[in-house]
């Protein structure tokens, strides 16, 4: 066909190179996740805080994650900093690019999930001496974190498909780095990239799987 | 920072790239638009069992990283000896990417509307197109709206990506004008706001679209 002969058995070679990558690629994305939840967390906490000046900083982080492409904020991470005398490397400007897109993301569904809790349940807590925080923290975080899984989930998955990004800039250690590395010297492009895109697929399904797990096991009741 | 290189003709050059990634959304929102509810019809009348082949074909563009589907729809149209340009290849590509996300609005839209309300058109007389076009459409339209908004700013900066093969689109001008005038901050700074003034406002629009609409 096509007078192009595909030569599947030296891109097969190099899968248990791809596979360590898609390791790498699946710990990006895990460290970026945990990061983006305790950021989007302290965000939330910030909105919620009455304070202007946290409020507005908050606003802001998720409308410029929200309104700017992902690859913009790696770039950010990686060229613009340079400005003020911090080089990052492509892991960490990858890591710290997607980190900010997801906290952004995962914060908007917070205040989504916050909105079917009533306000009520936060008074009732704290009629009976729980400070703010602690009503928060055992009353509404909780029902929080439980309306806000799904969108998290899909959130994971764009994430693990956002660590791709990190091959614009020079990296080469996740699975799109390394495929993209291995290109370089074959040429076989369609066969290299065609493996790495099932195994992107399937790394993406395994992920949304365990978390229906999951959420079948936590959310029992 | 504030005396710079950045000359009025580098602006231009930003605007153009600006131009471009304007470009690239509204031909692949619209081409991945218009299959979207192809597709979404299709699966909506097909129902679950028979529309798998489809179901599945789709969720490989939603599970698949853009830049992976730009890179491997670049090879194939060159093993093919199609001989398109990049702005086609970005197109096609970014237009069935679209396609796949579109085919979800659409299913859920049309799936909102209760079956007695399309039950009564036909017993009215209405046949099924009168019914598509009189009854679905606008209750579905409704309630897709504000997603298919989201949607497109989406799709808006995750035209971003192609770049890399090699089209000149706001982002990778202001690579080039990075490298050029090497300075990094500045420059990107001006790139973040020209994609921020774009989908702000439109993503308000959306939210107070969706606030508005899901009312009653």
């Amino acid at each position: 066909m096509f007078s192009y002969t595909f030569h599947w058995n030296q891109a097969l070679k190099a899968l248990p190179q791809m596979l360590d990558g898609a390791l790498v690629t699946l710990q990006i994305a895990l460290l970026s996740m945990a990061i983006g939840l305790a950021v989007a967390l302290a965000l939330t906490l910030f909105r919620l805080s009455g304070n202007r000046i946290l409020g507005g900083f908050a606003t802001a982080w998720v409308e410029i994650a929200r309104n700017t492409p992902a690859l913009f904020q790696i770039y950010m991470a990686h060229f613009g900093l340079g400005s003020f005398g911090i080089h990052l490397s492509p892991y960490a400007a990858l890591l710290a690019g997607i980190a900010f897109n997801n906290a952004g993301y995962l914060a908007e569904n917070f205040r989504g999930a916050l909105k079917a809790i009533p306000e009520t349940q936060t008074r009732a807590g704290r009629s009976l001496g729980m400070t703010s925080l602690q009503a928060f923290r055992y009353i509404v975080m909780p029902q929080m974190l439980r309306v806000a899984f799904l969108p998290a989930t899909n959130q994971m998955v764009w994430a693990i498909l956002m660590t791709s990004l990190g091959v614009t800039v020079g990296m080469n250690t996740d699975l799109a780095g390394i495929t993209q590395e291995l290109n370089a010297r074959s040429f076989r492009t369609f066969e290299f990239f065609a493996i790495a895109a099932v195994i992107y697929y399937l790394i993406a399904k395994a992920v949304t799987l365990a978390a229906r797990v999951l959420a079948a096991r936590m959310f029992r009741y | 920072m504030f005396d710079t290189a950045l000359t009025l003709a580098d602006l231009g050059f930003l605007a153009k790239g600006a131009a471009m990634t304007l470009a690239v959304t509204a031909v692949s929102v619209l081409a991945g638009t218009v299959l979207g509810i192809l597709f979404g019809v299709i699966r909506n009348q097909a129902g679950p069992y028979w529309s798998m082949p489809l179901t599945f074909l789709l969720d490989i563009f939603r599970s698949v990283p853009l830049l992976i589907q730009l890179v491997l729809g670049n090879a194939l149209q060159s093993i093919m000896k199609l001989g398109w340009a990049p702005f086609t290849t970005s197109c096609v590509v970014l237009s069935l990417y679209t396609a796949a996300y579109c085919t979800e609005i659409v299913r859920g839209g049309i799936s909102s509307v209760p079956a007695t309300t399309r039950r009564a058109a036909r017993s009215l007389g209405m046949t099924w197109w009168q019914d598509m076009r009189y009854i679905v459409a606008p209750l579905a339209t409704r309630v897709s709206l504000p997603a298919w908004i989201g949607l497109t700013l989406g799709v808006m900066k995750d035209s971003a990506l192609v770049l890399w093969l090699g089209l000149i689109e706001l982002l990778r001008a202001s690579q080039i004008l990075v490298t050029r005038l090497q300075e990094p901050l500045f420059i990107l700074l001006i790139c973040g706001a020209i994609y921020f003034i774009i989908s702000f406002p439109i993503a308000r629009l959306g939210g107070s679209l969706e606030r508005r609409w899901s009312n009653d």
